[in-house]
């Protein structure tokens, strides 16, 4: 006991500041655009359907190293892309804090995106044929109306999303390494010390994680709840 | 208010092809579900496109192929009321009323408050559409259509997913809320009290097409069409063959009818409504008939019996040979072909003739009331 206290004081906290701060930018990323990708997936042909909905559903069935690895391959300095993204506005991605939220937004997005979707198809359409009728341009429709009825799927969706990003491993060790107090994670320093036989600390880090998690599924599933409570589902 | 609709639209199983000029102030829709009613209100409110067309109310062009018209649903002015009301779940009353107004906040606040006022929904403006009554959704969503003044509004089967009691009260509520409208108001439905109730202009539409049209009490009175004869309630049909200018065969029932007014030429078929019966006994006289009852059924306020008319003893004395093949005829096709049903004759009775019907016995004969015979095309 005493020395877990003893670890703990002496603790670097950077990993938990790093992993909180990826985690809330890629979900932020992910939800506006998984809300946006949703909106025009709902819309097209079900041929199309299934061929977007495929490509942009593939990072979370494949392995995370194998996303990882299209991401080095697009983002490397020595290739085009990554070449010109340093060259005309000197970002780096790869081994950079970037490259963390760059991996965590790929590999999580599609959660967003899938839950979205699933409760915009939902949504009885009589609803954005009554917002047209009554003169409510498509953007109000989709925001006022559209948005709050998905409500309680995209909720959940972001809350699957956060607690995907907060976890990333492979990708992130793939595309943005592990460099402590910069690109290292929760996730990556478990993996490390676990390496080096350092159960404690690994322990620490764990409990961490999982209060972390706790804590954003009851604040979202309270919030939900409050403001779902009212709402008549059919 | 004038509306002039021509539809052409291509559907799954047939085509929709509509064409209709009306003055009135109120035009019912009739037709069987699936047979393009909601297809026809959703392309004047612009959320579906006609492949070809025209729409134009008053003298504002909202769609027209040829000249490349097509206004968005916004700029319309079109009213829609959905037959599931379609309130927006997560607003509240003042919120579903306000979503389409435009303006400063001032004024929205105003205008809800005067439709609050005239819908009665007061003190419910903090609800959500889930907690309230049908009857209410229902004042919520007129309310909201009513808000931004609309110049045509579209019931599209306002009624039919309220439960019978509350029905008639809604349709009531519904004839005065509109009292004081000046625009035209077209109701879909596909149930004959409800138009009939409702409008001045009928039209009856079957499988994407006009079956009849005109003022209402004329098309109940005397529909023309067969399927506008069935859609405004008629139960019995019959083929006819004219045998003279006041007389005629029904060959489905197996009766020679003498009218004494002429039979129009148009008339292929004859229909007869099962009300419309006149139940005699004792002494036979014209235009009666024999029957056989198959079955029936007693309802709260009528009784309706299924009968069979009797073959053998239709004793049409002073028939020539000529008569009894075709009456062969008759039979034998629905014999072998699938009308067999059609050969059952409704005859419905209402509670007060029915406490007769119970003291005498079912009567010997029933007797056609010339004046109700519907000549049918």
């Amino acid at each position: 006991m005493d020395e877990i206290i003893r670890i703990a004081e002496g603790l670097d906290w950077s990993p938990l500041f790093i992993s909180l701060k990826t985690g809330i930018v890629a979900t932020v990323i992910s939800f506006f655009l998984g809300i946006f990708a949703a909106r025009k997936v709902v819309k097209v042909s079900p041929g199309k359907k299934a061929v977007i909905d495929g490509i942009l559903t593939l990072p979370m069935v494949l392995p995370p190293t194998v996303a990882g690895f299209f991401l080095l391959l697009l983002f490397s300095r020595r290739r085009p892309l990554g070449a010109f993204l340093f060259d005309e506005f000197g970002f780096k991605v790869v081994q950079t804090w970037l490259g963390c939220v760059i991996a965590a937004t790929v590999i999580a997005f599609p959660l967003m995106y899938r839950n979205a979707r699933a409760a915009m198809e939902q949504i009885d359409p009589n609803l954005v044929y009554a917002g047209r009728t009554l003169g409510m341009s498509d953007i109000q429709i989709f925001w006022k109306v559209v948005v709050p009825s998905a409500g309680p799927g995209i909720a959940s969706g972001t809350i699957l999303t956060f607690a995907r990003a907060l976890g990333e491993y492979g990708a992130t060790s793939m595309l943005a390494g592990n460099i402590p107090g910069k690109t290292g994670t929760i996730s990556q320093k478990i993996a490390m010390v676990i390496q080096d036989g350092d159960y404690v600390t690994a322990g620490i880090w764990v409990a961490v994680v999982m209060v972390i998690a706790f804590i954003v599924i009851f604040l979202m599933n309270l919030i939900s709840g409050k403001k779902m409570k009212n709402i008549g589902r059919w | 208010m004038s509306i002039t609709v021509e539809i052409y639209k291509k559907l799954d199983n047939f085509s929709l092809d509509i064409s209709f000029q009306s003055q009135s102030r109120r035009i019912g829709i009739l037709g069987a579900s699936g047979c393009g009613k909601s297809m026809t209100l959703k392309s004047i409110a612009g959320i579906v496109t006609p492949d070809e067309g025209r729409i134009v109310i008053e003298d504002r062009i909202l769609f027209d192929q040829s000249g490349r018209i097509d206004v968005k649903p916004q700029k319309r002015n079109v009213g829609y009321l959905f037959q599931n009301y379609a309130l927006f779940p997560t607003m509240t009353v003042e919120k579903n009323i306000a979503a389409g107004l435009k303006g400063s906040r001032k004024e929205k606040a105003e205008r809800v408050s005067q439709m609050v006022n005239k819908f009665r929904l007061n003190g419910l403006e903090k609800r959500l559409p889930g907690q309230l009554s049908g009857g209410q959704q229902q004042r919520v969503a007129l309310a909201r259509i009513m808000a931004y003044e609309p110049d045509v509004i579209l019931l599209d089967e306002p009624f039919s997913a309220l439960d019978m009691f509350l029905k008639d009260q809604v349709q009531r509520e519904m004839n005065d809320l509109l009292e004081d409208y000046k625009g035209t108001v077209i109701l879909v439905s596909h149930n004959r009290d409800e138009v009939y109730r409702f409008s001045e202009e009928l039209l009856v539409i079957d499988q994407g097409r006009i079956a009849a049209s005109g003022p209402t009490e004329q098309l109940f009175r005397d529909p023309v069409s067969r399927e506008a004869a069935r859609l405004t309630g008629c139960k019995n049909f019959s083929r006819i063959r004219k045998m003279d200018e006041h007389t005629l065969w029904a060959a489905d029932w197996g009766i020679r009818l003498h009218m004494n007014k002429k039979i129009p030429d148009y008339a292929a078929c004859i229909g007869y409504r099962a009300h419309d019966f006149i139940p005699v006994w004792g002494e036979r006289g014209n235009n009666m008939i024999r029957f056989d009852l198959e079955n029936s059924a007693a309802l709260p306020f009528e009784h309706n019996y299924y009968i069979r008319p009797e073959r053998k003893s239709s004793g049409c004395n002073g028939l020539g040979k000529k008569e009894d093949d075709e009456r062969g005829n008759g039979r034998h096709r629905t014999e072998q072909g699938s009308s067999y049903a059609e050969n059952v004759i409704c005859w419905f009775v209402q509670r007060d003739r029915e406490t007769e019907v119970a003291e005498k016995g079912l009567p010997d004969y029933l007797f056609f009331n010339e004046d109700k015979i519907l000549f049918l095309k």
